[in-house]
């Protein structure tokens, strides 16, 4: 491979963003080769999307600033050829998938970069029409983009940059608005398509585990503008960078480790399916067997129960089906399915945006039918996805005042239920700022802080994690335990995240087409295949590697890694 | 209200037409309609109108809600046209015809009646056209019919945005709306105006931020596609022309020319039957 010309070639590249004192990559030397598949992981901030930018010339074209060192891309210089020159070569994928669906339908936005091109329509049309042959999108060429599922709207966004016959793909972080499954499948897609097409593929991702399913030549590890290391998967997953860097292992990996079992590269750990395990087997199982698991917690009251309920915006068709569940004081539930399951509804149904038309909602015993949205909002809080959905005033004060000054209470009381709840939060040294000069995890904070000041039970969250790296999943997922502690609000959230759902929470609710088809533990959901597969799931790597060490009861293993986890975390 | 005076396919000669002609005919006839007062020209027309309101087999369900809505509007006007200008009519064809006197200065003459008539089918020959244009007329086709009478293309494009993102935002508006109301913000009729108006701010911004995201992320993804780097662009759905396209084409020139002699030759563009 080494002696082949180098496709990318950054050679002591640095780039410093026009507002910032710091540059944001620092001296960086990385050789890609055609036809390889690299992976970038790298914290936020790390300078991963950075690099990507410098691929498809974004920088320093559209994001201004200062580039030195020297780079070629397929021989050329990004920075001669400008945005446009480059998309010929690099074809990126962004996270937002719904936001690069540009154009009304399928097949004008496949073919909206030949459009700009100028092409002949009919020559246009045969383009499109093999470009969505190839990524199996021709029944839904006119197709409207609230009429796709995720995974749809992904294979549109690879193919709209396909159609210019690109040589490199670049996906940055392909997975983060995916359910599992579909991830998987996006990822598996990646590899035929490199095949098919003669294509290299670089991948900017913090979800190594799910970007290992499949292959990958090489893990270009960055932290803090450098990149620390540049190995082979097996390379790295025997090491411990991955963790020093804030990068999570897969699950599996972490599991030998915490056994204390010994491995290296060459028992190939990239697939727990084929990785040698010869040399630790008999850790595992004896971690396993000397590994207490604490018996079930004691269960609160019920606080909110569905019994029976159905939904539908028609009389066609049911969005929910004789849903029926409890949750109890002081749990964590999550609320899991794929794109469309019904997650969000229940959320509404809850909350009272929407009204069953069968079947009740319980509060405490008490029909919720009777209540408004305010009363409710009083006991249930629900925290967008966004924090930017949600903030409404300037100041942080005001902000998570607002519930209360809506309702009347008086003035000093406010600022005493505000500043408890700030100190909470770990926000009181921030009370008198803008919103505006706080960081995403911290405006996330905001956000809830305005929706606990109002004393709720219950807190729903729609994708707490969505689109953070580990460090900052691992601090919001713990300001909310640390909150649960404190304040004894029960949560419920909806996430597609399993490990989020396997650490963290108590219990899983499995939605699929609208029925509830599983509510049990969540190392139960995700050992077991058939409702994996019916909600879009993803079985945990665990289950594997308990199999291969012979362990019986894979939800057992499970559970005792994931208890043994959270007591080593505190 | 989203639903409704939407694009539905359909196998008409009308649907059949590329959108440029549709978009040529469309200007066209609302210039005619603009310029002209003449009865019997707009007597023609509205035949003409409704004629393809019936090949174009729309719906009255598509476009019913907004075509009432719309003639109670024109009501208001009428009725407005008279109480501020109640002998504009006597104004225009020089005579005084009385029918009736009303109250204080306001006497009914039949001049104002027949001004007022004029004003009714005027807009009764726009108004379908609207309908039987945005109705039969893929919104795919739309930026590339403007961009081929002329607009250039990034005006164009931005309708095409705008139809892509509406509905987009309208779910985003309700979303929040929804979790703004749970947090005791309401929309409802129950509150006061002022309170309203103050609460809808608490909406719009977030709303305003969350779509300022959205632009970014769209703006870097159009430009990583090319988007503008060319003078020109072609289109992926426009529709390419046939000889009914070329037939409708040829009409509406002639009609508009024959419309504009037919209004102007005796220098007035009011059929005066007064005389």
């Amino acid at each position: 491979m080494e002696n082949r010309a180098p496709i990318i070639e950054f050679s002591d590249v640095s780039f410093k963003y026009r507002a910032q004192q710091e540059p944001t990559l620092k001296n960086i030397d990385l050789k890609i080769y055609p036809g390889e598949k690299i992976l970038i992981a790298g914290q936020s901030g790390s300078g991963k999307s950075t690099l990507a930018h410098c691929l498809n010339a974004l920088i320093p074209c559209s994001f201004t600033g200062e580039l030195t060192g020297t780079l070629r891309v397929c021989g050329e210089e990004p920075q001669a050829l400008g945005v446009f020159g480059m998309s010929k070569m690099v074809g990126t994928v962004l996270q937002d998938t719904d936001g690069q669906f540009i154009a009304l339908t399928v097949g004008e936005d496949l073919a909206f970069a030949l459009e700009n091109d100028c092409l002949p329509q009919d020559e246009m049309k045969k383009k499109v029409a093999e470009v969505a042959d190839n990524l199996e999108l021709t029944p839904l060429l006119s197709n409207a983009p609230g009429e796709l599922s995720g995974g749809q709207k992904q294979r549109v966004s690879m193919g709209g940059v396909m159609t210019l016959d690109v040589k490199i793909l670049l996906f940055d972080e392909p997975l983060a608005n995916l359910d599992p499954a579909t991830g998987k499948r996006t990822i598996a897609l990646i590899d035929e398509l490199m095949k098919k097409e003669d294509l290299t593929v670089v991948i900017i991702e913090h979800r190594l585990e799910d970007v290992l399913y499949r292959d990958v030549d090489r893990v270009i590890l960055m932290d803090q503008g450098r990149i620390i290391a540049d190995k082979t998967p097996d390379e790295l997953l025997a090491g411990s960078l991955l963790s020093e860097h804030g990068i999570r292992e897969p699950l599996y990996i972490s599991a030998i480790k915490a056994a204390g079992a010994e491995f290296d590269a060459s028992s190939h750990p990239q697939h727990i399916g084929t990785m040698d395990l010869t040399s630790c087997r008999d850790a595992v199982l004896s971690w396993y067997r000397e590994t207490p698991l604490k018996g079930e917690k004691p269960q609160g009251e019920v606080l909110l129960s569905f019994s029976d309920v159905e939904f539908s915006y028609d009389e066609k068709r049911k969005i929910i089906k004789n849903v029926s569940f409890e949750v109890r004081e002081g749990e964590m539930v999550a609320l899991v399915g794929k794109n469309g399951a019904g997650k969000s509804t229940i959320a509404s149904l809850i909350c009272g945006f929407l009204k069953p038309q069968k079947g009740s909602i319980f509060w405490k015993g008490e029909d919720l039918a009777f209540y408004s949205i305010k009363e409710r909002g009083e006991r249930i809080g629900y925290v967008m996805q966004s924090p930017n959905q949600m903030i409404s005033k300037p100041m942080i004060f005001e902000e998570v005042a607002l519930g209360l000054s809506v309702r009347g209470v008086p003035e000093d009381e406010i600022r005493k239920r505000v500043e408890e709840i700030l100190r909470i939060c770990g926000l009181y040294p921030f009370r008198n700022w803008p919103v505006s000069a706080l960081s995403f995890g911290q405006k996330k904070r905001v956000s809830i802080a305005s929706i606990l000041v109002m004393d709720p039970k219950l807190l729903i969250l729609d994708e707490p994690t969505a689109g953070q790296d580990y460090m900052h999943y691992t601090e919001i997922m713990e300001f909310l335990l640390d909150i649960r502690e404190k304040l004894g609000v029960t949560i419920m959230m909806i996430t597609h995240d399993m490990h989020l759902m396997l650490e963290y929470t108590d219990r899983a609710l499995v939605l699929a087409d609208g029925q509830l088809i599983m509510n049990d533990s969540p190392a139960k959901v995700l050992t077991d295949d058939e409702v994996c597969e019916k909600a879009y799931l993803k079985r945990t790597s665990l289950y594997d590697l308990s199999q291969r060490c012979g362990i019986e009861t894979p939800d057992d293993f499970v559970a005792r890694f994931i208890e043994d986890e959270r007591s080593r975390r505190k | 209200m989203s639903r409704m005076i939407s694009y539905e396919k359909k196998d008409t000669p009308v649907h059949a037409l590329s959108g440029i002609t549709k978009l040529i005919f469309f200007v066209l006839w609302c210039l005619i309609s603009a310029f002209t007062f003449d009865t019997r020209v707009l007597i023609v027309m509205l035949c003409f109108g409704v004629a393809i309101y019936l090949i174009a087999g729309i719906r009255w369900k598509q476009v019913g809600g907004v075509f009432l809505a719309i003639m109670l509007f024109m009501t208001a006007n009428l009725i407005g046209i008279f109480l501020f200008a109640p002998y504009q009519g006597t104004e225009i064809y020089g005579s005084r015809t009385e029918i009736a006197h009303l109250f204080g200065h306001y006497t009914l003459t039949k001049e104002q009646l027949f001004y007022e008539f004029n004003v009714f089918i005027k807009y009764f020959t726009v108004i379908p056209s609207v309908f039987i244009f945005l109705v039969t007329t893929d919104p795919s086709e739309l930026a590339s019919s403007m961009n081929a009478i002329g607009i250039p293309y990034k005006i164009a494009y931005s309708v095409e945005i705008a139809l892509r993102y509406i509905p987009d935002i309208q779910d985003e508006f309700h979303k929040i709306r929804n979790a703004q109301a749970a947090r005791g913000i309401e929309m409802s009729s129950k509150g006061k105006l002022l309170a309203r108006i103050k609460n809808t701010a608490l909406i719009i911004f977030p709303l305003l931020f969350s779509s300022m995201e959205r632009i970014d992320v769209v703006s870097n993804a159009m430009e990583l596609r090319g988007f503008g780097k060319k003078p020109r662009r072609s289109w992926y759905s426009r529709r390419p022309f046939g000889i009914s396209d070329y037939a409708v084409l040829a009409f509406i020139v002639l009609f508009f020319a024959a419309a504009m002699i037919f209004t102007y030759h005796d220098g007035d563009r009011f059929y005066n039957p007064f005389l």
